[in-house]
């Protein structure tokens, strides 16, 4: 049991990783590498929100979360939209974002470290037990796991129950016959994108509760999210939180009843084996 | 047309270019340092609150004295700083660079004990004394005899292990701990290599290692292992960690509420950070390093550090990384010239005034340093060294 939770609690936090480059990279076809850069820029708004006005990192998410969305909606209005434009690909234009966005993440680094210098960050917030089924548990993991759940749910039915969200899906799924049925391509992949943005910024805020972070340790966060997004299927939101889950309960199983050195290695045997026998992913469809 | 017009503002920069070209020369004399470490990059967080900060503040220090004195004259420092980006081979790059194409007088060790070792060759090769302030290896004989300008600060793998076997030791013989230990390590060089020196060294102090697991660098979910290491319900936790895991394993420990009569954490206890985290449930928190805040000279250092750099330094290698800036300067000094080879002869033979105390060289290793510090009422006090003054008893921890 006490695994159990542990492991969905890890889970929490990783779809809240990853489901910010889902978006980006299932419906906006950018490969975007800057994403762990978004996340600890939202784990560095909350850390300034909390050491410098007492502002609880659960209500700087609402500052968080316009903020990254337009600087990420202007990153590709600015940016992105002329690599979709020159792409005569959707390969092309993989590796021309992966560049591009790669190069983004040193500018994101260094405006990081200007602004914040590169020590170590770290603050106590909600640092105290919860009890559940007689075991404590540390209460910003169990409230970030909340917040996961409840972004999960309103993307999961906005993607699914609406109109937007069903445009969006088209895009996601072929953008060039979307854009012969009257679907605003271009603009619809800007919206994913700042929205993917904003939901990786507010995973930060929230991570940031309990992680330590600095100025360059984004890139462990990309990476991360990366496996987890392929994993799932790229064009497939339920298959990014689905992942999210089990990598958490693996990587807690393994930590607890074999060994915790264990646990990256178990992550990318995962990893392996389900790129051997499904190598679209969990919920990708073969393409023909 | 253009030329015409701008003819006399062309005229005049290129006049007051010639002109400030000569200035320095009959001015001055400036001394190049030169400085790599990371800015980026994993090892940045650690490098931006010990090596970093104390560059500035040393830098400033030595500029607003009027220089370094040599015989002909007082000579400024003239800074180059390089980011290595937590990359050996970036870091072997930049020292090259700093020797053969800036041509640096002088070159301020790098930060990290794989990017001392990973430099060493260069700097022997072009004959830059390399006094090391943050590298700890057990290698530190064979080395000093393969490189005659290498010295060693900051202590040995076995050492820092066999003080927390000896702080523990004396808990134990006081009566107020058991002997059984739960260790955890970090699987990195360093976790590890700590771990392998403390196995043999713990179980000749009486100790039985009850709970023994490693971990990845960048766990980001640590509470298994406390989980764990409470359910084998130890006397004492030794954690040989790693900045984030440093932070992630105390925040566990502190929610899970494992309750030992000795914590100890390794790398970063000694941060500023750690302390600001932590605040009171810091106290009687065991870990690498210390110092003795408490003395006049680091008193001074510590409020100087605050004023020009805006930061705490923190209470173990920052102090050792001034150190060394002092060392190199009272050697240049009392040498007078850029002679690196003289400079690295007087470093060897002569005892030195710094922030840490006195400071002499034995084989090119300093014999005296701190090992394990403790949070006592808000400061990190040395409880154990090799022969430095000032320690403090370690105490009980209280509970969470």
């Amino acid at each position: 049991m006490d695994i159990v939770i542990v492991g969905i609690l890890l889970g929490g936090a990783y779809a809240l990783m990853a489901m910010g480059l889902q978006l980006q990279y299932g419906v906006a076809k950018i490969m975007n590498l800057a994403n762990g850069e978004m996340l600890v820029a939202g784990s560095f708004a909350a850390f300034w929100f909390f050491t410098s006005a007492q502002v609880s990192p659960l209500l700087a998410i609402l500052v968080v979360a316009p903020m990254a969305f337009i600087f990420n909606w202007l990153v590709y209005k600015i940016f992105m939209r002329y690599l979709v434009k020159k792409a005569r690909s959707e390969g092309q234009l993989e590796v021309n974002s992966i560049l591009s966005t790669f190069g983004q993440s040193f500018i994101l680094v260094g405006l990081m470290l200007a602004l914040f210098g590169g020590e170590y960050f770290s603050y106590s917030y909600l640092e105290k037990p919860y009890t559940l089924f007689g075991q404590p548990y540390e209460l910003n993991r169990v409230v970030a796991f909340l917040f996961a759940i409840f972004f999960c749910c309103v993307l999961y039915f906005w993607l699914n129950r609406t109109r937007l969200g069903l445009t969006l899906r088209a895009v996601s799924v072929n953008p060039e016959a979307s854009g012969l049925v009257g679907i605003d391509v271009p603009n619809i992949s800007a919206l994913a994108f700042g929205l993917g943005g904003a939901v990786t910024a507010v995973g930060g805020s929230l991570l940031s509760m309990f992680l330590t972070f600095d100025a360059s340790v984004g890139v462990i966060f990309t990476m991360k999210a990366l496996v987890i997004v392929i994993m799932g299927g790229v064009r497939d939101i339920r298959g990014t939180i689905l992942v999210a889950f089990i990598l958490g309960l693996t990587e807690t199983a393994v930590a607890s009843l074999i060994d915790p050195g264990l646990t990256l290695a178990a992550a990318y045997l995962l990893f392996i084996l389900i790129l051997l026998f499904r190598p679209e992913g969990i919920f990708g469809k073969r393409s023909t | 047309m253009l030329y015409k017009k701008y003819k006399l503002t062309v005229v005049s920069i290129l006049a007051a270019g010639l002109f400030l070209s000569f200035f320095p020369a009959v001015n001055a004399d400036t001394i190049k340092i030169g400085a790599s470490a990371p800015k980026t990059g994993p090892l940045a967080g650690g490098s931006t609150v010990t090596f970093w900060p104390n560059v500035k503040l040393w830098v400033k220090q030595v500029n607003d004295s009027g220089g370094i004195k040599l015989k002909s004259g007082k000579a400024k420092i003239e800074l180059i700083e390089y980011d290595d980006r937590t990359n050996p081979g970036e870091a072997i790059k930049n020292i090259q660079r700093l020797a053969t194409q800036d041509k640096v007088d002088f070159i301020l060790a790098p930060y990290g004990t794989g990017f001392n070792l990973a430099t060493a060759p260069i700097f022997a090769k072009f004959n830059y004394p390399l006094i090391t302030h943050t590298a700890i290896t057990d290698k530190v004989e064979a080395l000093t005899k393969r490189y005659s300008n290498i010295f060693f600060t900051l202590g040995t793998t076995t050492d820092f292990a066999g003080s927390v076997a000896t702080v523990l030791g004396k808990m134990k013989a006081a009566g107020t701990i058991g002997n059984k230990v739960a260790m955890v390590n970090v699987a990195d060089a360093f976790g590890i290599e700590l771990a392998n020196a403390a196995r043999p060294i713990f179980k000749k102090a009486g100790f039985d290692i009850i709970y023994d697991k490693s971990y990845p660098l960048g766990s980001p979910d640590l509470s298994p292992i406390i989980r764990g290491a409470k359910g084998v319900k130890p006397d004492a936790f030794v954690a040989w960690s790693y900045p984030p895991d440093t932070f992630g394993l105390t925040a566990q420990a502190k929610v899970q509420g494992l309750n030992v009569k000795a914590y100890y954490t390794a790398v970063a206890t000694a941060f500023p950070a750690f302390g600001g985290k932590f605040g009171k449930s810091a106290e009687g928190i065991l870990g690498a390093g210390g110092i003795n805040p408490d003395t006049k000279a680091m008193k001074d250092y510590f409020a100087s550090h605050k004023a020009v750099t805006g930061k705490t330094p923190d209470y173990w290698a920052s102090g050792m990384v001034y150190a060394t800036f002092q060392i190199l300067r009272t050697a240049i000094e009392a040498v007078g010239t850029k002679d690196r080879k003289a400079v690295t002869a007087y470093v060897k033979s002569n005892t030195f005034n710094t922030v840490m105390g006195k400071i002499s060289f034995t084989n090119q290793i300093n014999k005296k340093y701190w090992t394990v510090g403790q949070w006592q009422n808000g400061k990190f006090y040395g409880v154990s060294s090799t022969g430095r003054s000032g320690e403090k008893a370690a105490k009980v921890k209280p509970k969470w």
